[in-house]
């Protein structure tokens, strides 16, 4: 019985490989119901994301297994075999255990710390349970791939700190105002990297949203999406009084709004504190604005100085993320060996015998008057009850290595061999 | 008793104090938890202590330095509580408990016995004024405090590296609101402060104005805060310069506090 990890993600190979290799829809049940029926193959989950396509197996013999499931991928999505052998990826045992946990942890992803991951591994792992394709080996790794991600999560800064600029920007605006929902918001001239931002705005709350743009129209057409309000673009000064926060991104060569203007600004709003964040390179804005009081001005070099020192942040705390990882794997191992047969047999065995020098001994004391022979006697029969009783289980533990798994399992539960480990 | 009870609010709040500046380098919510259930523990020992020596003297345990510094931190320590019960403002202990533990010091290294009043000074409008004017400093303590946490938040989102303290300290806005709110409490608790201290001179002496140092102390506090509530009212000063204001405000209280004892002697006593 082996863990067995093939799969490629983002770092082995591009997009257009990972589509084709991607199991989506119905594909996906049907990879699934297909990889568990190649002989040798006893448990499958597949995992299938953007970034990654990966196929968590049990199996009896990683070599071979191996070679069936590239058989299998290069087959069902009919792609020439040799094409598979850079961007696969293939780990077993307990590399496999770390593959994995670091995959749910984010600590394998494009961006360290992204949340998305979890989730998936969850319904990848849930749609196996349905389709009845995985055992107890991957029903445990699973649940333990998703405590340890929690775990990490919750011990480690991970997924702390915005590193995307409009996250940072929400993350900024945050700390200026406290509530959000109570804000109104301004995008200046339009750009995707405005409207993301504008739209990350507004799913923390920002409910009040003016478009200002050069052609009116278009302008107009942008504030529908937001269900805003358009204003024409000479104008936007004046509304600036009643702005919090303005996103500027507009095509202009030169400054659209001076120091001066901003004070004038400024003065009417009564110095209510107002965010500008101006994403047009060239900038559109004035940097000496940053300097009067309640205004606060962040262009994209700013931005983008943020998201770097976070992500090296992330990276700190990557490193206390493998920490746990490394812990964690040990305790994985230790359940993994005690489904060895083994230390099974022996659990079971000094179980029984633990019982029966209990069971003995207060038998001895309640009847003290008994000679040396009887006590032989009371001995004997107490191991031959204990010896019939294991030693079905005991053959069944040794001889199949069909299902022997599970029958570990299965005795290690009735008889309480892991409770009394603690 | 009085002191036993004394001595353990200083050790209840020396430890809330040292685990709130840990709380600047690294905290958790159990951290915060613990700090707060110490000034909580304190608090109620200080009250016990204030109490028995209201007991003892027979009058309102604000006349003589010690006496009045320990009331100033326990006014201040009320305030804390209430703030954080109200609106957990993180880190608000690491600003404010410091304070609190150098004024209960100061106050326990200062002569603790009781002295009597002379009799003119004997009446009702001891309790009513020292209490108006103590919880009126707290609240400009307590405005301090924050208004530095303001700085230094600003600080972080005007340098555009926001790091450090950052993530921690609350919004710019939130700390400017909390920040005038206690200035519209303190301001009218000091107004009622002097005017009470005005009547009760008039009763003891038959006039309101003896020109000691202190009341003329209290008048440029006074005129302080009521630059602070005239510009941001007017002018519209918020944030760092209200922030500011309000730091320099509550200077000029810790002067006329402390600083009046080195000048000269005058009317209260105890300073």
């Amino acid at each position: 019985m082996n863990i067995l990890v093939v799969g490629l993600n983002h770092k082995t190979a591009d997009v257009d490989v990972r589509e084709k290799l991607a199991f989506n829809g119905q594909k996906l049940e049907e990879g699934l119901i297909r990889i568990k029926s190649i002989s040798g193959i006893k448990e499958a989950v597949i995992l299938s994301t953007c970034n990654r396509v990966e196929i968590y197996t049990v199996v009896n013999n990683s070599a071979a297994a191996h070679e069936s499931i590239k058989n299998f991928i290069s087959e069902f999505h009919g792609i020439d075999r040799s094409a598979l052998e850079t961007p696969l990826y293939a780990y077993e045992g307990i590399n496999a255990v770390r593959h994995v946990f670091r995959v749910a942890s984010s600590l394998d992803s494009m961006v360290v710390g992204e949340p998305q991951i979890l989730g998936q591994i969850k319904d990848a792992f849930d749609f196996s349970l349905q389709k009845k394709t995985t055992g107890i080996l991957l029903n445990k790794l699973m649940k333990k791939t998703i405590s340890v991600a929690k775990r990490i999560r919750t011990e480690t800064k991970i997924a702390e700190n915005a590193v995307s600029i409009s996250f940072a920007a929400v993350e900024l605006a945050k700390k200026i105002f406290t509530d959000l929902s109570t804000k109104s918001f301004m995008l200046l001239g339009a750009g995707d990297m405005a409207e993301l931002a504008a739209r990350h705005l507004m799913s923390n709350g920002v409910k009040d949203v003016l478009v200002a743009n050069r052609t009116y129209e278009s302008g107009e057409k942008l504030a529908k999406e937001f269900n805003g309000r358009a204003v024409r673009f000479e104008d936007f000064m004046h509304e600036m009084v009643n702005t919090d926060i303005v996103i500027c991104s507009t095509g202009a060569s030169k400054y659209v709004l001076m120091k001066e203007q901003m004070q004038k600004v400024m003065k009417e709003r009564r110095h209510k504190p107002v965010f500008i964040i101006d994403i047009a390179v060239p900038r559109n804005i004035d940097p000496e604005i940053n300097n009067i009081d309640n205004v606060y001005l962040y262009d994209v070099d700013d931005l983008h100085g943020i998201v770097d020192t976070n992500r090296l942040e992330r990276q700190k705390e990557a490193e206390k993320a493998e920490e746990i990882i490394a812990e964690e794997i040990e305790t994985f191992q230790k359940w993994l060996s005690s489904l060895d047969s083994v230390p099974t047999i022996v659990a079971l065995r000094d179980r029984a015998d633990a019982i029966k020098k209990e069971e003995i001994e207060k038998l001895l004391n309640k009847l003290p008057a008994l000679g040396e022979k009887e006590r032989d006697a009371i001995e004997c029969m107490a191991s031959t009850i204990i010896n019939k009783l294991t030693h079905p289980p005991t053959t069944a533990l040794k001889e199949g290595p069909e299902d022997r798994d599970i029958l570990i399992a299965a005795i290690r539960k009735l008889y309480g061999l892991d409770e009394k480990e603690g | 008793m009085t002191t036993l009870f004394f001595e353990l609010a200083l050790t209840f709040y020396f430890t809330a104090t040292i685990i709130s500046v840990v709380e600047l380098f690294r905290s958790s919510k159990t951290t915060t938890k613990i700090m707060l259930l110490f000034v909580a523990a304190g608090f109620v020992l200080h009250t016990i202590s204030i109490v028995l020596r209201y007991a003892d003297a027979g009058r309102m345990p604000a006349v003589n330095p010690h006496e009045a510094t320990s009331f100033f931190s326990w006014c201040t320590v009320l305030l804390f509580l209430i703030l954080e019960f109200r609106y957990k403002i993180g880190l608000l202990g690491s600003f404010i408990m410091p304070l609190v533990f150098v004024l209960m010091l100061s106050s326990a290294m200062l002569p603790r016995e009781i002295k009597p009043l002379s009799p003119e000074l004997r009446s009702c409008w001891l309790s009513i004024h020292t209490i108006l004017a103590f919880i009126g400093n707290a609240a400009f303590a307590m405005a301090a405090g924050i208004g530095i946490m303001y700085l230094i938040q600003e600080r972080y989102v005007k340098s555009k590296h926001p790091s450090g303290l950052f993530q921690r300290l609350p919004s710019l806005q939130i700390l400017d609101e909390i920040n005038y709110r206690l200035i519209t409490i303190g301001f009218p608790l000091l107004t009622l402060a002097i005017i009470t201290g005005a009547l009760w001179a008039q009763s003891a002496w038959g006039s309101y104005l003896r020109g000691d140092f202190r009341v003329v102390w209290a008048i440029v506090t006074w005129l302080t805060y009521a630059v602070v509530l005239h510009t941001r009212l007017l002018v519209g000063w918020r944030g760092k310069r209200a922030a500011m204001l309000s730091i320099i405000g509550f200077i000029t209280i810790l002067i006329a506090f402390f600083g009046i004892k080195l000048i000269g002697k005058g009317l209260h006593v105890f300073l």
